[in-house]
């Protein structure tokens, strides 16, 4: 009998996937034993077409066909028909097919059933670590695929190789100019010591980076928080259209941007931006700008401005277009648990994004001390010293007897020239127990790489 | 009369050692650190080859690339691209645009004075007089 014209409940167009599954199975079962599609077809009385439908999962197979062909094919029609002992088909026919270039005997394919028969408890220890191998695989292109795209290490590699390009050129002269003029000799080998600073500087930041990275398995948000951070940094924190037209002006702020293909980015995007907007509008850049300026940038001296709401102007103050008399600003905020929720990165100041920073940072410590604006000088193991005010707020307007969420945010202005000024009470901080040299620090968490 | 070239780079220390060599050289070197400002700079000083890093502040190196080659007024202008990015995609987008060539940061300065040469000299441009560093 030809079994071309099955009833029509057997051929149901829209199929689940276990006919697919089937299908594959014999499809492998049959390539494995190299028997042609027409052999198989001709064996168990049904067109080759009608064959080729099975094996794509667009036709139903059950019954006495299954048995047949699994007569045909020499194996259990169990194990062709989905369930455990299909998965474990597929697992070592995929095993052995992945692996099959680096095998020095040829795996015997048509033995699959046999083997998971006979072996069963064996056969689920080659399924398990080919599912762990898969895994591995995946996680391994991701992280690869993180590195490529980490825009942080993307810019300290950068940095480093622009250094060490400096640092190449410069030395090759002194090599290779022994009567240089003594003022040029002078100026070289100033370049190539600040050079090495600025090396080992970058170095112990990407240390930082990397152990930050490895605090954390959040993928998806992460790259998203990264993507926007981006977008701020190559804007330089400062958005002229944003200023001038408000929320109006964010779409096309977001289409402008690079990587905002992703939605969980974009969504990021559009409250950040949102949020400037709503700064721009209570402090309008025309009246902030000359202000601040004639404040000389100081935070101290603009509090009014912000009619109580001191973080406001330090906001303000981090998004300033560039002006020759302003200084370089930093700006982190973090919520009451310590993440950090937005950042400006400043040169020498390393502000992790993933993990802790350093636990005496005035941004942590303001959270001690809800509504009290401080300020004061923090030093840097390295002896780099910034300014910090530092303040904690709640968010939003909280209700009678609902509890303040709280937001620090702590503004950062470098005082590189007066290293050797400092006041008495600068107080000492790090970037992060990891990577910080202060072994005596009363908040020490865990030793650090470096001692 | 020397080759007048421009360099386009922001990191200062390396300004200054290539600014030397290639004057050592015998070029006349112009430098201009800001890429949003670039393209004018570029029209203004005429140069016989511009050295153009990828990554500056204000305007990438690529765009303004682009921007030169579309330009009737520098679109023959030699280019050679400065770049700590070193993977092969970026060198492809760079040479795609129409960079006659690509230095890899760290580069070695004999390296970038005889490529600088060879596509002045390619140009037909004033011979470039090695010495020095080379």
């Amino acid at each position: 009998m030809n079994r071309a014209d099955l009833p029509s409940t057997t051929r149901n167009a829209a199929l689940p996937s276990s006919s697919a599954l089937t299908g594959s199975r014999i499809r492998q079962r049959r390539s494995a034993l190299g028997m042609r599609q027409a052999d198989l077809a001709k064996a168990v009385e049904i067109s080759p077409s009608y064959l080729n439908l099975i094996e794509h999962g667009r036709r139903r197979i059950g019954g006495k066909l299954l048995v047949d062909i699994a007569r045909a094919l020499s194996v259990e029609p169990t194990s062709l028909s989905s369930g455990a002992d299909a998965t474990v088909f597929d697992a070592l026919h995929k095993a052995a097919t992945d692996l099959r270039p680096n095998l020095s005997a040829e795996p015997e394919l048509d033995r699959i059933d046999e083997l998971s028969g006979r072996f069963p408890g064996w056969s689920g220890v080659l399924t398990l670590q080919q599912k762990r191998i898969t895994a591995l695989e995946a996680m391994i292109d991701s992280l690869q695929d993180r590195l490529a795209n980490d825009p942080v290490l993307a810019e300290a590699m950068h940095e480093i190789l622009s250094s060490v390009a400096a640092i190449r050129s410069t030395a090759d002269i002194l090599v290779r100019e022994p009567d240089l003029e003594t003022q040029w000799r002078a100026r070289f080998h100033r370049n190539l010591n600040e050079e090495a600073e600025r090396l080992s500087l970058r170095a112990t930041q990407m240390l930082s980076h990397f152990e930050q990275q490895g605090d954390t398995n959040d993928g998806a948000s992460s790259t998203a928080q990264e993507t926007v951070e981006a977008m701020f940094d190559a804007a330089g924190h400062h958005f002229a259209a944003i200023e001038a037209h408000g929320v109006n002006a964010i779409d096309a702020v977001i289409a402008r941007a690079a990587g905002m293909e992703d939605r969980t980015a974009r969504d990021l995007a559009r409250a950040m931006l949102q949020a400037y907007a709503q700064d721009a509008a209570r402090l309008p850049l025309a009246q902030f700008r000359s202000a601040a300026k004639s404040a000389g940038y100081n935070p101290s001296q603009l509090v009014h401005l912000g009619q109580g709401d001191v973080a406001l102007i330090l906001r303000r103050l981090a998004t300033l277009p560039p002006d020759p008399d302003m200084p370089e600003l930093g700006l982190a905020i973090c919520d009451a648990s310590g993440a950090l929720m937005f950042r400006k990165r400043i040169a020498g100041f390393s502000i992790p994004r993933f993990g802790a920073g350093c636990p005496v940072w005035p941004l942590y410590t303001a959270l001690s001390r809800p509504m009290m604006p401080t300020d004061g000088v923090l030093e840097l193991p390295n002896g780099l010293a910034y300014h910090a005010w530092a303040v904690a707020q709640p968010r939003g307007s909280a209700g009678f007897a609902a509890t303040p969420i709280l937001n620090a945010t702590m503004l950062l202005r470098p005082l590189h020239d007066a290293k050797n000024v400092l006041p008495q009470n600068a107080l000492p901080i790090g970037s992060g127990c990891h990577v910080c040299p202060r072994d005596a620090c009363a908040a020490r968490r865990v030793p650090s790489v470096l001692a | 009369m020397a080759n007048r070239i421009l360099l386009v780079e922001d990191e200062a220390n390396i300004l200054e050692a290539i600014t030397f060599i290639l004057a050592r050289a015998g070029m006349e070197v112009r430098s201009h650190g800001n890429g949003a400002t670039a393209v004018d700079e570029i029209k203004r000083y005429g140069p016989d080859l511009i050295v153009l890093d990828v990554m500056l502040p204000g305007r990438s190196g690529l765009d303004i690339l682009r921007d030169m080659r579309s330009d009737p007024s520098t679109e023959a202008l030699p280019v050679v691209m400065l770049t700590a990015k070193g993977q092969a995609k970026d060198r492809e987008t760079a040479l795609g645009l129409g960079a006659d060539a690509y230095l890899t940061k760290p580069f070695s300065n004999s390296e970038m004075l005889q490529l600088l040469n060879q596509i002045l000299a390619k140009r037909g441009a004033k011979s470039a007089v090695q010495k020095g560093s080379a």
